[in-house]
Formats: C-alpha cells, sequence, structure tokens
C-alpha cells in the first residue's frame, strides 16, 4: 500500500513541479493535462483507499517514510497515517480539487496566468494531501504551512490588483499569528511527550492529563488544556475562527476557484480537520473544548449576520463559509468530532459548488460581482441557476439535503452536550439557522430572481457558461444533495471513523443521539416538526419577502437600524482595529527604535560619542605637543623636578626633620 | 588516500596562495584573473568535500588534525583540526566563495584581479579562522580576515564607503582586542595554546567572568547582538555585492563559532551566571530589531537588520543550555537549541547570502537600493521574482527550507526554558514574515512602477546559475536536514556534557 500513498502526495507534487518548471515554455493544454492527470491519480488512488478502509477490519496504517532529522532524542520524521478519517479526507480533497482542475479551463481561459494557476493549485493540492495524511505533528506543520504558502501566492495571483496584494499579505500574516500558537503547542509536547508521532503522544495523553504546568508563578495550569488551547489558536488562523478571521473574507481577491478549494472546501477546514485528529488530547480537557464551543458559537453567529448586509457574491459565500466553520467548531466543542468531519465533508461538496456557480455568473457579467447589478438570471442561465438552488438549499439545511444532516447533527449534539459555553452555543447555532436561510437566499433572489439590474451591452451577452464550467457544477450538485442521506447513519451514528476519533464516554453526545436514529429517512421527516426546520424557512420567506415582494424595504431597513447597519458594514471594525494598532503601531515602534535608540542614542551618542571623546582627549594632549624645544625642555625639568619629589620627598623631609 | 592529505592545510593556503597569483597574474588579463579565481574556488571546494565524506560522525573529536611546531620558543604550534562545529562552516565559506566569484564576474569591471584576489585570500583566512586549533593561530586568522573585507568595502563600496570601513573596523577591533589579552591570560595558566587545552583548563569564578567578557565582547561585535550591531547595516549598504555576501554569510559566523569553541566550553560557570544576560539580547535583537527591519527603506538595511534578528536566534539557541539545566535541573533540550543555533547559522548563510545576492542583481539593472524605486518586478522578471519570493519564504522561516529548521528548533528548544521565551522568539514567526514579505509586496507585486522597472530584463544564465543553487540547497536543507544536523550531533552532545560540569 506504500506506493499508493506516495503515488497520491506525488502525483499533484510531479505536475505542479513540471507544470510551475515549465510554465513559461509548455503549452496550455499540455499543462491543463499535466496537472489534471497528476490530480486525477491521486482521486483514483484515494478512492482505492477509501474502498479499502471501508472493508470489515480494515488495518491503519502508520508508517514512516524517512527521518526528517534526530536530534535531542527526539525523532523527527515524515511519515503516514492512513485511517478512516484520512480516506475521507484524502477523497474529499481530491475530488474537490480534480472538479476546480476541470473548472478552471473554462474560468482562467483568457487569464496570461493559466499555467501558473494550475501549477499553484497542483501545488496546493499536494500540501493539503501532505497535511491530512501526516502521522506527526511535524508533518502536520509542514502542510499546514504549505497551504498557507500556496493560499499566498493565489490570493495574491493577480499580483497588479493592491487589493490582491494586500489581502495575501494580509492573509499570511494572520495565519503566521495563529501558527505562533500552534508551535508553542508542538514545542510543549515534545518536551512532555518527548516525541511528535501522533500515535505516543494518543497513547501518553491519558498518564498526562493530571499533570499540572505553572505558566506563571503560582498559577497552575492543566497541561493538555495548555496544549489544546496553543493548536486550537493554530486552528483559529487557518479554520478562521473570531478573531483570526479576518483574513478570509478578503481572500475572495484571489480567482474563484481558489475561493471554491482553498478558502472553502479544503485548507480551512485544515484546523477542524486537525482537532478532530487531536481529539485523544482534547478530551481530556474540558476548558479547551468549552473554548473551542465559545469561539465556534461566535464565529457561527455573528460571522452568519455579516452575510446579510455584503453585496459582493462572493463576499456573502465567504461569510457563510466562516459562520458554517463556526458549526464545524462547536461540534468539536461538543466532543461531536464525527459530526464536524461530517459537516466538513457535505460542506466541502455544497460551498465549492455555492462558490463554482458564482464564479459561472461571475464570468456571464463579464467579472462583475456586485449583486446589485445582476437580477433574473434564472432565464439565462439554467444549469448555474439550478445547481445554485441546490447548493442553497443544501446550505441551509433543507431536509433530505446534504447540509441537512450534518448540520441537524450538529444542532442535536450541542442541545446535548454538557461542555461549558453549550447553552449559548446551542441558541447561536438555533438562530445561526434563520440567518444563513436569510443570507442565503437574499443572494439567490438578488442574482436568480427580480429585475435584471445589469446595463444593456453586458444584458445581450449573458449566456449559460461552457460546458467545461457547468459539468463540475452538476458532479457537485449530485454529493451536495445525496451524501448526507447516504453516509449520516455510518458517519455519525455506527462509529465509520473509528479508532481514529476518541471520545470519552461522559462526553459521547452522539452515541446518546443515536439511541433514537432511525435511518436518515426518519430523521430527516422527524426534523420537519423540529424547530430549525422552520427557523430555515422562516428565513427563507422572509428572503423572499424582502428580495422579491418589497425590494425597497431593504433600504428602509437599513436606514431605521442605522447604527447597527454601520456596525455590520464595518465587519465590527476589526479590520479597523488590526490596521490602526497592530500594523500602524508594529510600524511606529519600528520607526522609534530604528531612529531614537539606533540611530541617535547606539550611533549618535554611544559610538559617534567615544570617537568625540577620543577626538577631545587627543585634542588636549596635542596642545602640549607644540614643537618647541623650550617647551619640551621644561616639562622635563618639572618632569624630573616632580620625580624627585616623589621619590626623595621623604627622605628629604625626614632629614629636615630629623 | 585523499583522505591522509593535509587537506584543510590545502583548503586555507590553495586560496590565499592561488589568490596571490591571481593578484599578479591578472592585473592586464582581466577574463584570465576571472577564470584563474573560479578555478581556485571551485578547487577550494572540491578540496574541501573529502573532508565532508571522510568525516566520522561517531565522535566529537577533533578530525584531518595537523601540528607543527611553529614558534616553539613561545610553545605556538601550526596546529588545524575540525570538528561538528567547525566542518559545516568550512563547508560553507569555500561554497559560497565560488557563488561571490560567479557573482562578481561582469559586474565588476573596476580592478577585477585585486577584487578577485580579495575574496580568495579572505576565504582562506576564514577557513582558517574556523579550522585553527591553537589560539596565536586563530587570533593570527581572526584578524587577518578583516583586511580584505576592510579592503573590499573600502575600494569597491558605496559613496560613505570610508565611515562605514572605519566603523566596521573600530568595532570588531576594539572587541577582539580584549579577547588577546584574555588568550595570554590562559596561555600562562595552561602553559600551551591548545585551544583543546584551554577547554580543559580550571578557572576561578572571577576569572571565568573577566575571560568570559572578553571573549562576549568580542563574538558579540562579530555576530552582532544588539547593542554593537548599528556597524553592520552602514557595512552593508556601503559593500559591493560580493562583499555583503560573505558578510552576511560567513563573517558573523566567525562570531557564534566563538561561542561555541571558546567562551561556551572554556568558561561555563560564567556563560551560566551570564546567560541571562545573552537571552534577553538575544529576544531584544529577535523583537526590537524585527520591528526595525519593518521600516527599513533600503532594500539592503532591510536584509541586515533581519540578519541580526536572525543571528540572535543563535546565540539563543547557544545560551538555553543554562537556562533550561536552572529551570528544570535536567539537560533535555539543551543540544536542540545548540544544534539549532548551528543549524540557523548555515541555513542564513545561504538565505542572507541569496537575499544580498537578489538585491545586487536588481542594483546591477537599476542602480538603487531603494524600495521606493522598484514596484512590480514580476510583470518584467518573472524567473527572478520566483527566486526573490522563494527565498524571502525562507528567510520568513517557511517549513520546507532550511530557515525553519534552526528557529524550529530553538523555538523546541526555549520551551523547555520557559514558555515565555519560546513565545517570545516565536514571535519571529510574525515579525519575520511582516517584514520579508512586505519588501516582496513593494518590490515584486503589483503593476509596473516605473519606466526603469518596465525596461528590466530577466535573469542571465549566469545569475540563474547562482540563484538556482542557492534555491536548491535551502529547499534541500529544509526537505532533508538530517544530513547537516548528524554530522554535528556527536560535538553538540559532547559540549552540552562538558559545560554542564562546572569547573569551580
Amino acid at each position: 500500500m506504500e506506493s499508493i500513498y506516495l503515488g497520491i502526495v506525488l502525483a499533484p507534487l510531479i505536475g505542479a513541479a513540471v507544470t510551475g518548471l515549465f510554465c513559461l515554455k509548455l503549452p496550455r493544454a499540455t499543462v491543463h493535462w499535466i496537472a489534471i492527470i497528476g490530480v486525477g491519480c491521486s482521486f483514483l488512488l484515494s478512492l482505492v483507499v477509501l474502498t479499502e478502509q471501508m472493508g470489515e477490519g480494515a488495518e491503519t496504517y502508520n508508517r514512516t517514510v524517512y527521518t526528517w532529522m534526530v536530534s535531542d532524542g527526539i525523532r523527527m520524521e515524515i511519515g503516514f497515517l492512513v485511517d478512516r478519517l484520512t480516506a475521507v479526507m484524502i477523497t474529499v480533497v481530491s475530488f474537490v480539487s480534480l472538479m476546480v482542475h476541470i473548472y478552471t479551463i473554462g474560468y482562467m481561459e483568457d487569464d496570461p496566468g493559466y499555467n501558473r494557476f494550475f501549477s499553484y493549485i497542483s501545488l496546493f493540492t499536494f500540501a493539503m494531501l501532505t497535511l491530512v495524511m501526516a502521522n506527526n505533528f511535524l508533518q502536520l506543520f509542514f502542510g499546514w504551512e504549505a497551504v498557507g504558502l500556496v493560499s499566498y501566492l493565489l490570493i495574491g495571483f493577480w499580483y497588479k490588483r493592491p487589493t490582491a496584494i494586500y489581502a495575501n499579505l494580509k492573509a499570511f500574516l494572520v495565519n503566521r499569528v495563529g501558527d505562533l500558537g500552534f508551535l508553542l503547542g508542538i514545542a510543549a509536547i515534545a518536551m512532555y511527550f518527548g516525541s511528535l508521532d501522533y500515535a505516543d503522544v494518543f497513547n501518553a495523553a491519558e498518564d498526562m492529563a493530571m499533570m499540572q504546568v505553572e505558566i506563571v508563578e503560582g498559577s497552575s495550569w492543566s497541561l493538555l488544556t495548555l496544549i489544546c488551547v496553543l493548536l486550537f489558536i493554530g486552528a483559529m488562523g487557518k479554520s478562521a475562527q473570531v478573531p483570526l478571521h479576518v483574513w478570509l473574507p478578503d481572500s475572495m481577491e484571489g480567482p474563484t476557484p481558489i475561493s471554491a478549494l482553498i478558502h472553502a472546501a479544503t485548507m480551512v477546514t485544515a484546523g477542524i480537520f486537525m482537532v478532530a485528529r487531536m481529539s485523544p488530547l482534547f478530551e481530556y480537557s474540558e476548558t479547551a473544548l468549552s473554548v473551542v464551543l465559545v469561539i465556534g458559537a461566535i464565529t457561527a453567529f455573528f460571522m452568519g449576520l455579516l452575510g446579510i448586509v455584503q453585496n459582493d457574491i462572493k463576499r456573502v459565500v465567504a461569510y457563510s463559509t466562516l459562520s458554517q466553520l463556526g458549526y464545524m467548531a462547536v461540534a468539536l466543542g461538543a466532543s461531536a468530532y464525527s459530526a464536524a468531519i461530517f459537516h466538513l465533508m457535505t460542506h466541502a461538496f455544497f460551498k465549492a459548488l455555492l462558490f463554482l456557480a458564482a464564479g459561472s455568473v461571475i464570468i456571464a457579467l463579464h467579472h462583475e460581482q456586485d449583486m446589485r447589478r445582476m437580477g433574473g438570471l434564472r432565464r439565462h442561465m439554467p444549469i448555474t441557476w439550478i445547481t445554485s438552488l441546490v447548493g442553497s438549499l443544501a446550505l441551509i439545511g433543507t431536509p433530505f439535503f446534504s447540509g441537512f444532516y450534518s448540520k441537524d447533527g450538529i444542532i442535536e449534539a450541542v442541545k446535548l452536550s454538557d461542555t461549558p459555553g453549550a447553552g449559548i452555543a446551542y441558541a447561536a447555532v438555533l438562530v445561526g439557522v434563520f440567518v444563513t436561510a436569510l443570507y442565503s437566499f437574499r443572494m439567490y433572489f438578488l442574482v436568480f430572481h427580480g429585475n435584471e439590474r445589469m446595463d444593456e451591452h453586458t444584458r445581450e451577452h449573458v449566456r449559460e457558461t461552457r460546458p467545461v464550467v457547468t459539468i463540475p457544477l452538476i458532479l457537485l450538485a449530485v454529493p451536495s444533495v445525496l451524501i448526507g442521506y447516504y453516509t449520516v447513519g455510518p458517519m455519525l451514528f455506527e462509529g465509520f471513523l473509528g479508532d481514529a476519533i476518541f471520545v470519552r464516554k461522559e462526553h459521547d453526545v452522539l452515541s446518546h443521539l443515536g439511541q433514537d436514529f432511525h435511518g436518515a429517512l426518519g430523521f430527516a421527516l422527524h426534523a420537519i416538526a423540529t424547530l430549525p426546520f422552520w427557523l430555515a424557512a422562516a428565513g427563507v420567506a422572509t428572503a423572499w419577502y424582502l428580495y422579491c415582494y418589497r425590494p425597497e424595504l431593504p433600504n428602509e431597513i437599513a436606514e431605521r437600524l442605522r447604527p447597527i447597519h454601520t456596525l455590520l458594514a464595518n465587519k465590527y471594525y476589526f479590520d479597523r482595529f488590526n490596521d490602526v494598532v497592530f500594523a500602524g503601531g508594529g510600524r511606529l515602534v519600528g520607526s522609534l527604535l530604528w531612529r531614537w535608540a539606533d540611530a541617535a542614542v547606539i550611533d549618535g551618542i554611544l559610538v559617534n560619542g567615544s570617537v568625540r571623546i577620543v577626538g577631545w582627549a587627543s585634542g588636549i594632549v596635542r596642545l602640549v605637543q607644540t614643537g618647541h624645544l623650550y617647551f619640551y625642555a621644561f616639562f622635563m625639568i618639572i618632569g624630573l623636578l616632580l620625580g624627585l619629589t616623589w621619590f626623595l620627598g621623604p627622605e628629604v623631609w625626614n632629614l629636615l626633620i630629623g | 588516500m585523499i583522505s591522509d592529505w593535509p587537506l584543510l592545510s590545502l583548503t586555507i593556503w590553495l586560496p590565499i596562495l592561488g589568490g596571490s597569483a591571481v593578484l599578479f597574474a591578472g592585473e592586464t588579463n582581466r577574463e584570465g584573473a576571472r577564470n584563474l579565481a573560479l578555478a581556485i574556488s571551485v578547487l577550494t571546494f572540491l578540496v574541501c568535500l573529502p573532508l565532508w565524506s571522510g568525516f566520522d560522525t561517531g565522535t566529537a573529536t577533533m578530525q584531518f588534525q595537523e601540528r607543527y611546531p611553529w614558534m616553539s620558543t613561545l610553545g605556538v604550534y601550526y596546529h588545524l583540526g575540525v570538528d561538528g562545529f567547525s566542518l559545516p562552516l568550512i563547508l560553507l565559506t569555500t561554497f559560497t566563495t565560488v557563488l561571490v566569484v560567479i557573482a562578481g564576474w561582469e559586474v565588476i569591471q573596476y580592478k577585477v584581479a585585486q577584487y578577485m584576489a580579495a575574496f580568495l585570500i579572505m576565504e582562506g583566512l576564514m577557513v582558517g579562522v574556523f579550522a585553527a586549533l591553537d589560539a596565536v593561530l586563530f587570533y593570527v586568522f581572526f584578524e587577518a580576515m578583516l583586511i580584505p573585507m576592510f579592503l573590499v568595502i573600502g575600494i569597491w563600496g558605496g559613496p560613505r564607503r570610508i565611515y562605514a570601513t572605519l566603523k566596521f573596523f573600530l568595532y570588531t577591533f576594539v572587541g577582539s582586542v580584549l579577547m588577546l589579552v584574555a588568550l595570554v591570560y590562559m596561555y600562562f595558566q595552561a602553559d600551551s595554546w591548545s585551544i583543546v587545552d584551554f577547554h580543559h583548563l580550571r578557572l576561578g569564578y572571577q576569572e571565568q567572568i573577566l575571560i568570559f567578557l572578553a571573549f562576549f565582547l568580542a563574538f558579540a561585535v562579530k555576530v552582532p547582538m544588539w547593542p554593537v550591531h548599528t556597524w553592520l547595516p552602514d557595512a552593508h549598504v556601503e559593500a559591493p555585492t560580493g562583499g555583503s555576501v560573505i558578510l552576511a554569510a560567513i563573517t558573523l559566523k566567525v562570531g557564534g563559532y566563538g561561542f561555541v569553541r571558546f567562551a561556551l566550553p572554556i568558561t561555563p560557570d560564567a556563560a551560566g551566571a551570564l546567560s541571562w544576560l545573552v537571552i534577553s539580547l538575544s529576544l531584544i535583537a529577535v523583537i526590537y530589531i524585527g520591528l526595525v527591519a519593518l521600516v527599513q527603506e533600503d532594500m539592503k538595511k532591510l536584509i541586515a537588520y533581519s540578519s541580526i534578528a536572525h543571528m540572535g536566534f543563535v546565540t539563543l539557541g547557544f545560551f538555553l543550555v543554562f537556562s533550561i539545566h536552572e529551570n528544570t535541573g535536567e539537560l533535555a533540550g539543551a543540544a536542540l537549541g545548540i544544534e539549532g543555533g548551528m543549524v540557523q547559522m548555515i541555513s542564513h548563510g545561504f538565505i542572507s547570502g541569496a537575499l544580498f545576492l537578489c538585491v545586487g542583481v536588481m542594483y546591477d539593472r537599476l542602480h538603487s537600493r531603494q524600495i521606493k524605486d522598484y514596484g512590480g518586478l514580476v510583470n518584467t522578471m518573472p524567473v527572478f521574482a520566483a527566486f526573490m519570493v522563494l527565498f524571502c519564504m525562507a528567510n520568513a522561516g517557511l517549513p520546507g527550507t532550511s530557515g525553519f529548521v534552526g528557529e524550529f528548533m530553538v523555538i523546541l528548544s526555549g520551551f523547555h526554558s520557559s514558555i515565555w521565551i519560546a513565545l517570545l522568539a516565536g514571535l519571529t514567526l510574525i515579525l519575520g514574515a511582516a517584514y520579508t514579505l512586505w519588501l516582496v509586496k513593494r518590490v515584486i507585486f503589483g503593476e509596473v512602477a516605473n519606466d526603469g522597472v518596465a525596461a528590466l530584463e530577466d535573469i542571465n544564465t549566469r545569475e540563474a546559475l547562482f540563484l538556482g543553487v542557492l534555491a536548491a540547497v535551502v529547499l534541500g536543507l529544509g526537505v532533508w536536514p538530517d544530513p547537516l544536523v548528524s554530522v554535528m550531533h556527536e560535538s553538540v552532545e559532547n559540549l552540552v556534557q562538558h559545560i554542564s560540569v562546572s569547573k569551580l
């Protein structure tokens, strides 16, 4: 099997290397074929692995590929851990990546950076696969940073746009803040566990559960709480949880296929995946779980609200992603790791679909992204219209659609959870359902229904996009509808993920929930009588009323609620705060240290000052060096006198006294 | 057997004598001078390779030793040898010199032979510094290597080169004079000039403190540590590209090397007592200098400040052993710090060298180092832009490049001492990325900034060659640092054991 695992990772890397190194030479068709074949191989091999893992008694593969280095008794290695969790992740990643590769042929056809783009997305696929297949923290961090790098390159893909190169720098730096926490968490693991290998660390976790460490004098923390909180800070960066979420909306400056692949379906879920993978650690820290839960709830609710006031079609979907990542974090906090992974999976399909559909609209309208200049597109773009509707229905959790099963699983799990903060989180995810439905269908109605608000020239040219664009939409729409129905049982309640996820008995909300589970059909039918369904329905109805029936009303409401609207339009002032305090503050302090401490004090006073002192002293000494003979003779006589007095003075004195 | 040859002497004298030959032979024939210099530098590098392949990684004792009486009445020997600390630095030196010769190929048109000769002679002297096991021999090389650098900056430097050279010379000279006093004192105590004998010399606490301070001043200036760092930005700005590369890649490493060769093993108790000072200064270097780098408008100054911040990791890693021992009572994690510091030195040699070469490539075309004169280079120089982004990412410590390895190890080691040290050191993740990538944003990305940039031509084969080789090394060490680390391993373990035993 080892060669298969290597193949999964290396195929896209080879694709990326070849297309990247020769991107200025190779013709476009060759490039996209090389890249697609690379990722296609990964996908097919992932399917092989998934089938293998689905079989009864499939073994977990855990082996080292090579030793990165050994220092201080810690072996740092590169290796693979393949279990069912990995198998699900690699299949989702390579499938969505393949779809995005194909879609890109259509989306980027006029772009001069076509070849470079393929190289980047293949490199991304490699990095993400390395991350999810890691069997140790070092490789996890490698993948972690590598996806960050590619994300940086891709957000700034259109490097001539000032906004794009601002956004990619911002994304990298905000992620680095999270990475600092993550790295410290890894350092703590290396120190206390003496190993970076997952298996070693997980096996020792129970023994470490009681261990306390002192961070400041006199206050002791549980070691595992410390480690888990640090690791989660990393997840907050990558998975864009408040307050490290600020980079994700700006990342929409990248081309749409990237928004779909990296900033919705895969990379941003790395943090969620990581916490699930670390469940054997998080389970021993109530505090850490509570932190995850509360941060997730805040993200889920408050970021959803922002989606309502956005006018840029991609930004609406971006805020929706933030909110859904919050849902996943909530599930993690409630110890419903399987539910988080399940939502990660369904979300990957329907969110990639929504982004690619948005991209399809954007190309059709000649790179128009403002929803105020769209409308009525269902008449011109039937495939995009229907697939968008499917994606939206999945997102808001319509019964039988994939998003329904995963989201309802989370809501029910939180309801049962005892983790501190679960009450607030339950309220947040519940109200969040209404908010999700409202912003999703606001977007849907603004784009596909109502008046056609684009200019005359654009309207005449609107037509459905090419098959290379629409086929990925259809292929993604299928799992967006079906995957939940077929996998809810195994994923949530029958322990498909098996040993990959560890849940302590007292936290096991999903098995509790599973006692009432009698098949996907019953689950969906039952839901129609519950609150979330009616909240979602109310959201859709409100959206219809406001944006189809009385389209003048939203502006009036915004006018009435001016302070709230301003707060939302300014995204709670996070960006302003960071710009002023961190970016501005850093530069100010840097300038002060440079101009004052370095230039004025060290160079001005100490260095040049000592030169001046030497100069001044030598100036005085120089006064004596007149060059006149009598002057020197005079000093010799004075010297002689002084010398004689010094040596002979006491004797002369004695002589005189005596 | 080739490994029975006096390889170290060859590595020292081949470039020195060869450089002299270039000096005399190449006055009239520029092309000949270049070719001869290239041949000598490549040959020297090849001579080094058997050192690497023949090196026994299983022992911490000095290898490839050569020992002949030099001034027998004074007990001075011509004594050479390498261990896990010096071997990687010697390889770095000979490797970098080849690149510097290639980098100066067409760019230097004024006094070509002297230029090439200066670098070759400097190469031999620097190898001598790393290979010398006799204190007098060391001191001679240590001081002598200042002279070629002084000349390189003074002759081929920028408009303020006189100020820069004087500052450079005085700073480093003041530091090293006290070291000479310390060395002489120890000679009288040990009745030997052997550095290895110094390691085993028993010294009282007061003596150790004084000797340590003398070493500290000498090496802190070289590293350079805050607050004796201000010569470096000036020297870099005025130096020609090759001078900057050698300065950053090798000369600074002499400071770090001095700590592990002299200060730590000879005066462990004093180093322990003052480790708080060194650790504080190192963290100041990482954070304070990181912030200062952020606001630089001159690319060379920015990279110079970034060098100081990165070298902060070296001194931090070297001195963590004491605070780990004090805080935990154990030595676990100490070797990580010292090895991390060593890896950081080697890696920084490649990365900062590469970055200075990149600035050189730009300077050769537009004759400006000011960030504001650039912008949108990727439009006209895509291949160069790719290299620049790679090296900048390495400078920001991206995993998969060599820049990550050392920082990672030192942060891991720092955690053993205290989470706060690890946190403060870890701020480099953010600061390093901020100043480096902001530079990339302003220089590489964006619309074409001006007509100068619009007219730029992408790098030629010669430039692609040295940048490509460096890129391969930076990536190679990042993906598989084991060959480098395993060379140091025994020497580091040995040092940790040695300094954990008090000399009092």
